[in-house]
């Protein structure tokens, strides 16, 4: 394809770390001993693992042959739908790894490290602003860790109220972790299905809505890209009945600076700033799930939480109605500075520009590939746009074909089969960090793809050709699982 | 804005396209009601050179700096990571990738995290290891709840007290809203854990010690699987410095069920606490109770060898409420860099390298007991003891911290009568000399 940016290159094999190696090399320097050697109960002792002895030379091109097997956001777009795959900056890397940043004890008395205090403690009120929320507490360490958090928050407060409920709402649309999540606090989900405008219907919840069920887990803008219109209503019904309403924040590149949670009727929110404050995902984490709640249920957050009395930042003494400690310090700290970085370079004004130029590139994108691929809620969309393979599968070509030539093609394919609503759902999130040039090419390639489905549909399900392997089979590795070299 | 493409014109030509006329038209679906109605009230926008200065203003309240020699460890110990790491591991072909969900673009990763289960199982000694929990606290609350699966009727599990008390706190949390119940398990006199109170029971899922445990010491790993199963109950071994299974059995081996643990001392900062990650693993009868991802070997078409994410069906996308947990990531640059750290010291170098964690740390011991502090624990340590000291320690303590020292935790906020107890912890970092000086100012 001529104007696609994938060509071909050379691919260095490398074989699994054991695979190389010789027993006495080493590939990190040990210091010699300054001390007399100590006896050891020999009976507790053990040979100590099997690992293969390698030199340096040996693991770093081991390594960095393994790293050019990959893809990142530094490589290309990376439309992938729900994960805001948009540009890490390199300077927040930086600030992460300064010496008094890494080398900071958490078990150190507050006085001595007011530093990594104060950034946890800007950090909290920052993220309260941007969301609209009154109190944040950042130790959740990954989306599905703050979603617990807010779940155990939800039990925590009904218990507090004297009643333990059983059922909790939600819609279809709402992300994959969330039934999982309130299943942990013992609550059955009942499934909501999304009217046929894509978002939720203000009849069904008031149908449902009862005195068992301990509230509803809205993901705001939802898994279609849709806003939730009918938010505040649903709210209103889910509040008046005693509940709570859960905001999954995954979502909030999209509405930074344009919607307002508590307005919404939102009671507590989580974040990932691995997503909306561009922190770098690492193929799979270190992520932080921050969970944001209304000033009512700040007693339950997790503890501990960082205050500051105008002259020391201390981390706050026992906090009786919290849910208790989610990690074994404050979550995954290097990724909080990370987030910090961010939101100051970036300011309010071009926070909210981000989120504007995220929906502003879902939406050409959308208008650009609409009647090419089959457009699964023909509405105004927010940060992502959920097409499907409707119109291929007459030429026995499927959403994975699509997916996997546009690999070759030089892109991240977008999520696919998911949401789970639309059958073969293929979901773009460009993310603001993209060109207007960038997006035009990608649309080529899209529309290119589409026409070769129809023309040499065997291209598609051959692909990918320019990858070190071929299309792997997973339900081999399903079925027989290798899990242990 | 540099991170921000769009230019006016840009933005004109995609309004046209999209057929709106500006942005508020583009958000029309928010609702007036739920519109953020003021500016946000934010510091910024900082260019780089100013994020610089303010970062740096923050980095210099740090009173106990980079320069300190902190011998405290208690779940987060300060190893030498060498230069490798940092610069492989900052490669943006890892750092800036997602998930592995399309196997084909994301090999690197997966063979890594191939490689990871495979040497964690290895150093655990058990059958599997996942590709990571979030860190070596929820790791444990996750076992247990694994234990609770696995052993179906029973509604109760054991903890010992010996096990760090934040990762006892965080497996309080997970627990709190089930009708499950924990219960713990004292410490003998010795710093061992107290099984005793095992016997005749029938109704305990799982029961957790940690080794070494939160005082250092070396559980005898044996003695206890024994007495776990004789209870009917699966074994529970965490640990938070891994780099004791150099030296000392691993709980696998010795029989424990499920073993996880923080894996941190293997390549990464302490970072104020985190990332780390939680290692876990388990015997084969138990893999599909096992949460968090896991990544397997596989063909391609041309039946050349590949890895892929596997036995999904345990996940929340498609088991949704009946997942096995609701994690749906792993600690990834985290585990990567955990395995460069096993793969650069290899066998032999870990072995080495626990040996002189091992040896350092016997010398501050036997020098401050020399200097008459009082060893509170007789049992097999590694890398951290608990010694008692004078109530004038604190004062100690602030000329040691004057001389660029971070003598000991005081155990006092963790145990009730511990108010003169100190956690001690040395690794290969810290030369003779600065322990020298230790012990010389405890003598005074």
């Amino acid at each position: 394809m001529k104007n696609a940016p994938g060509k071909s290159g050379l691919i260095m094999d490398e074989p699994l770390l054991w695979e190389r190696g010789k027993k006495g090399r080493n590939g990190m320097s040990i210091p010699e001993s300054d001390v007399p050697a100590s006896s050891i109960n020999e009976n507790l002792c053990g040979e100590g693992p099997d690992f293969p002895d390698l030199s340096e030379v040996e693991v770093v091109r081991h390594y960095t042959r393994l790293s050019q097997w990959n893809f990142g956001v530094d490589t290309g777009m990376y439309p992938l739908g729900s994960c805001t795959m948009k540009y890490n900056p390199k300077i927040n890397e930086k600030h992460a790894g300064a010496a008094e940043i890494t080398a900071a004890h958490p078990m150190l008395d507050d006085e001595y490290c007011q530093g990594t205090l104060r950034i946890i403690y800007e950090l909290q009120n920052y993220l309260a602003e941007i969301t609209g929320l009154d109190v944040v507490s950042v130790q959740p360490a990954a989306g599905a860790h703050g979603e617990l958090a807010g779940m155990l928050i939800f039990e925590a407060y009904h218990r507090s109220k004297g009643k333990k409920r059983t059922k909790i709402l939600m819609p279809d649309t709402a992300h994959g972790t969330n039934p999982a999540s309130a299943a942990l606090c013992g609550y059955k989900p009942i499934a909501i299905k999304s009217g046929d405008r894509g978002i939720l219907n203000v009849e069904q919840i008031r149908e449902l809505m009862d005195d068992e069920t301990a509230g509803i887990m809205i993901t705001n803008p939802n898994t279609l890209g849709l806003f939730e219109q009918n938010i505040r209503e649903i709210a209103e019904i889910v509040h008046d009945k005693g509940g709570l309403v859960y905001g999954d924040g995954a979502n909030m590149n999209a509405v930074m600076g344009i919607a307002d949670m508590k307005k919404c009727g939102v009671d507590v929110l989580h974040l990932n700033l691995h997503k909306t404050f561009s922190t770098p995902h690492g193929g799979g984490g270190p992520g932080a799930g921050p969970v944001c709640v209304i000033e009512e249920l700040a007693k339950f957050l997790p503890a501990p939480r960082v205050e500051f009395d105008g002259e020391t930042y201390r981390l706050e003494a026992e906090r009786p109605e919290s849910v208790g400690r989610m990690h074994c310090f404050h979550g995954n700290y290097g990724v909080l500075v990370r987030a910090l970085c961010y939101i100051l370079t970036m300011g309010a004004e071009n926070l909210k520009k981000a989120t504007q130029y995220a929906v502003l590139n879902a939406s050409y994108i959308k208008v650009k590939l609409k009647g090419h691929l089959h457009l699964a809620y023909d509405r105004p969309c927010m940060h992502e746009v959920v097409f499907s393979d409707k119109k291929q599968l007459e030429f026995k070509v499927t959403t994975l074909d699509i997916a996997k030539r546009l690999m070759d093609t030089g892109y991240h394919p977008p999520t696919i089969y998911f949401p789970l609503v639309v059958p073969g759902a293929i979901m773009i999130e460009p993310t603001e960090t993209e060109s207007l040039e960038e997006l035009d090419t990608f649309v080529e390639v899209v529309k290119e793809i589409v026409r070769e489905a129809e023309k040499t549909p065997e291209l598609l399900r051959n692909a990918p050709q320019r990858f070190k392997v071929k299309r792997l089979d997973e339900t081999q590795a399903a079925r027989k699982p290798c899990l242990c070299g | 804005m540099r991170y921000l493409p769009h230019t006016e014109s840009d933005i004109q030509t995609m309004f046209d396209t999209i057929g709106v006329k500006d942005f508020d038209e583009l958000f029309e679906t928010v609702p007036e009601s739920c519109r953020y109605d003021k500016k946000m009230d934010l510091p910024g926008p900082k260019t780089e050179w100013s994020l610089n200065t303010y970062m740096s203003e923050i980095r210099s309240m740090m009173e106990v700096t980079p320069d300190h020699t902190v011998l405290i460890g208690a779940g987060r110990y300060q190893h030498h990571i060498p230069t490798t790491i940092p610069s492989i591991m900052g490669r943006s072909e890892f750092l800036t990738a997602y998930t592995p969900y399309q196997p084909e673009m994301a090999q690197g990763t997966l063979q890594g995290l191939f490689e990871y289960q495979t040497l964690t199982a290895r150093l655990l000694g058990v059958d599997v290891a996942n590709a990571s929990m979030y860190d070596g606290a929820s790791g444990l609350a996750e076992a247990l709840l694994m234990g609770i699966r696995i052993g179906r009727k029973k509604k109760r599990v054991a903890v010992s007290t010996a096990i760090h008390p934040h990762f006892r706190d965080v497996v309080s949390t997970y627990f709190l809203p089930t009708d499950y119940e924990v219960v713990e398990l004292p410490f003998l006199e010795d710093g061992r854990t107290d099984l005793s109170s095992l016997a005749g029971e029938d109704d305990i899922a799982a029961v957790a010690l940690q080794s070494p445990n939160f005082f250092g010491v070396i559980e005898d790993m044996d003695a206890a699987v024994t007495a776990i199963h004789n209870a009917g109950a699966l074994c529970v071994a965490c640990f938070s410095e891994p780099m004791s299974f150099g030296l000392f059995k691993s709980p696998g081996s010795c029989g424990a069920d499920i073993v996880c643990g923080e894996g941190q001392s293997f390549g990464m900062p302490i970072s104020f606490g985190g990332p780390g990650l939680g290692m876990f693993g388990c015997r084969e009868k138990f893999v599909r109770s096992m949460p968090g991802r896991l990544v397997g070997e596989t063909k391609d078409l041309d039946g050349k060898r590949g890895f892929v994410l596997t036995l999904s069906t345990r996940e929340q996308h498609i088991r949704r409420e009946k997942a096995t947990s609701n994690i749906c990531s792993n600690q990834g640059i985290c585990t990567l860099t955990a395995s460069m750290y096993m793969a650069s010291l290899g066998g032999t170098g870990l072995r080495k390298m626990a040996r002189l964690n091992y040896d350092k740390t016997e010398y501050l011991k036997k020098g401050l007991q020399e200097a008459g502090a009082k060893l509170c624990f007789s049992a097999q340590t590694f890398n951290e003891f608990v010694v008692e000291l004078s109530d004038d320690f604190n004062l100690v303590q602030k000329t040691l911290m004057e001389k660029g020292i971070v003598a000991g935790l005081n155990l006092g906020r963790f145990y009730s009568g511990f108010g003169n107890r100190y956690l001690f912890c040395v690794t290969e970092t810290v030369p003779k000399e600065v322990l020298d000086i230790v012990i010389s100012e405890v003598k005074k």
